[in-house]
């Protein structure tokens, strides 16, 4: 007895060493994520809670309560800015779906593999450049004096200037082009993995390219569009620069209210609930989208 | 493979910096763009070579917000204009009353002098002394628009399509003036102010058809005026100045209600850690030959006694072609903003962006 646990022992210890430093190697991986999450997720949110909660009474004086979030519902104006950015990021969404799913099919299944590689290739290099500079990029094509209003006139199509800036459809084509690679990977990811036999097979069985396009494509791509679609509509709906330089006298974005409501008004504590009342907001659309295409978050997002 | 290892490099790099420059003293400044050029910092080196300056470019609006988010630390020597130092003292505490005897105060124009100690006085001790003044006003192409003369002419349907303005407080209170209403006289009431504000608000999102679009900075509002999309704007008047130097017929306008002027200070941020630094660079700026390099780079007047000859000459001829005597003396200082007049200003912007007109 005493010798067959004499023999056990040195081995049972390295194992325990072993199990030791698998352990601590692995909550060093998890760090920087753990990291991550609390220190620039959790603690600013929960910050930004506790900020949003407070009333302000008169200077220097606060209590604690709701009345920050009352207020976005009494007053107009704040949701219908919101409703209108709700609007035109769904619209966003749309655009860059319609046009990215041509793009993605086409990298995905008809482009050969050199091809492949300088097509993705050509959709990164705008991320390369700053969303600052690719906006003046647009206000230089667009503006009154701009390079698009000159051709149309050199080429007779308009007699006067034209103003393409400063307004919606400015800024609906600015985000359009700044989230449209968000579109593109995931879309491209999935049709990835398509066997090309299913489309084949489609049209052997006598459908036409509209039919295996329905009834085959689409519900075979349908996580990558619906994973697509919802990191668009997030990044349009929390997007600022756009279309705050692209948009006029009659284009709010909700995102300028918030930024108004701590720099303009001092007053934090409703930019803070505003913020929440925004990530509730979007996230309550992304929630219907996932209901209405039968998705879930783990099936979309997370696979891609 | 010296580009592999930057951020060791640096880390090492800053270590070793942070560690050599341990005596030396840092001025942190938090500041206009333009209100520590170069040339002023390495002459400032020159003369105390034992202490650094950083140097944060701001407005306004987000100095404030910077030092209400620290309490008033990160920086030694911040400049806030005039009337934003009253309100914001008072609720958020985030500057420290100044030290008269350790600044030069016989240089500075009385006047100005006498108006910011004035306004930034609270329980006896003072916050705050000038630095430079300017105006705000408007602008116009005189070939295009030679009558453009008053506030309210931003919003004559004449001009459709073909002026422009900032959306921020100062249009709200040169349409006051225009509509015969004293804000600044107001502020003592603030029901009275809202009434005010309200008449303002009508009227802007009326005018919000015939401008063109609201200018959010200097570069696309220069933009829009030297490629004639449009004739007139609000404008502050150093843009101004600078357009002028670019294309003659671009003028500066002092509205006929008077311009709006500023003053932007030097204030010392409650938990600053270089008070000595802070009082030493005021002291330096204000010298007439640093005045000189100041003026160049900000278009701004130093308020120093006889500020104004210290301009350069472009700028001179600039600040001649748009101010009689008369417009001088017709300058209205804005006045303190009181607690609570920000939040009001701020709902009636709101309003006005969020008008879709019709």
């Amino acid at each position: 007895m005493v010798n067959q646990e004499r023999r056990l022992l040195p081995g049972a210890g390295s194992v325990m060493k072993h199990r030791d430093a698998r352990r601590l190697s692995l909550i060093l991986l998890f760090m920087p994520l753990a990291l991550w999450i609390v220190l620039l997720i959790l603690l600013p949110h929960i910050g930004m809670g506790i900020l949003s909660l407070r009333e302000k009474i008169g200077p220097r004086q606060y209590e604690f309560g709701l009345a920050n979030y009352i207020a976005f519902f009494q007053e107009p104006i704040y949701w219908h800015i919101m409703a209108r950015t709700a609007v035109i990021s769904l619209l966003v969404t749309v655009l860059a779906l319609i046009v990215g799913f041509p793009v993605s099919y086409y990298i995905a299944k008809i482009a050969g593999p050199r091809t492949r590689g300088a097509m993705f290739m050509f959709c990164l290099i705008p991320l390369w450049v700053s969303d600052l500079i690719r906006a003046f990029g647009w206000i230089l094509l667009l503006r009154e004096t701009g390079v698009i209003s000159g051709i149309l006139q050199w080429t007779g199509l308009a007699s006067a200037p034209v103003e393409l800036l400063y307004n919606d459809a400015a800024v609906v084509v600015g985000l359009v082009y700044t989230v449209m690679l968000f579109m593109i990977v995931p879309l491209t990811s999935t049709l990835d993995g398509m066997d090309d036999a299913m489309i084949e097979a489609g049209y052997n069985l006598g459908g036409n390219g509209l039919t295996v396009l329905r009834r085959i494509i689409i519900p075979y791509a349908m996580p990558g569009i619906v994973s697509g679609s919802i990191i668009v509509f997030m990044l349009t709906a929390g997007s600022y620069l756009t279309p705050v330089l692209l948009g006029g006298k009659y284009s709010s974005w909700f995102t300028q209210t918030i930024y108004d409501q701590f720099i303009t008004r001092y007053n934090w504590e409703s930019g803070a609930a505003f913020g929440f009342l925004l990530l509730f907001f979007t996230s309550f659309v992304v929630w219907i989208g996932l209901k209405l295409s039968g998705q879930s978050l783990s099936s979309t997002v997370a696979r891609s | 493979m010296r580009n592999k290892m930057p951020l060791a490099g640096l880390l090492a790099a800053s270590l070793l910096f942070g560690m050599g420059s341990a005596q030396a003293e840092t001025l942190r400044l938090l500041t206009w763009g333009g209100y520590a050029p170069d040339n002023v910092i390495a002459k400032f080196k020159e003369k105390y070579p034992d202490i650094d300056v950083e140097v944060t470019l701001s407005n306004n609006e987000e100095m404030i917000a910077k030092l209400r988010a620290t309490g008033g630390a990160g920086f030694d020597l911040a400049q806030p204009s005039h009337d934003r130092i009253y309100a914001p003292q008072l609720e958020y505490n985030i500057y420290k009353p100044l030290d008269l005897s350790k600044i030069d105060t016989s240089v500075m124009e009385p006047k100005l002098l006498e108006g910011v100690r004035a306004n930034t006085t609270i329980d006896g001790e003072v916050y705050a002394v000038p630095h430079q003044w300017g105006t705000s006003g408007l602008m116009a192409d005189k070939s295009k628009a030679p009558d453009f003369k008053s506030w309210g002419d931003l919003c004559d349907p004449k001009y459709k399509g073909k002026t422009s303005m900032r959306l921020k407080r100062t249009i709200l209170l040169g349409t006051a003036f225009a509509m015969g209403d004293d804000p600044f006289a107001a502020y003592a009431d603030l029901g009275k102010y809202q009434g005010i504000l309200d008449k303002v608000v009508d009227k802007l999102i009326a005018c919000k058809d015939v401008i063109k679009a609201y200018w959010k900075g200097g570069d696309d509002l220069s933009a829009m005026m030297l490629s004639g999309e449009i004739v007139a704007s609000e404008t502050w008047d150093s843009t101004a100045y600078k357009l002028y130097g670019e294309n003659p017929n671009i003028v500066f306008v002092p509205p006929s209600t008077g311009a709006l002027a500023w003053i932007d200070t030097f204030v010392i941020p409650r938990k600053g850690e270089a008070d000595d630094a802070a009082y030493k660079w005021i002291n330096f700026v204000l010298q007439p030959e640093i005045s000189k390099l100041m003026s160049e780079s900000t278009g701004a007047i130093v308020a120093v006694k006889g500020g104004k000859d210290l301009l350069p000459d472009a700028l001179k001829a600039a600040v001649n072609a748009a101010f009689t005597d008369a417009d001088i003396d017709n300058l209205k200082f804005f006045a303190n903003i009181p607690p609570g007049v920000e939040d009001m200003e701020g709902k009636a912007l709101e309003k006005i962006q969020a008008a879709t007109g019709g």
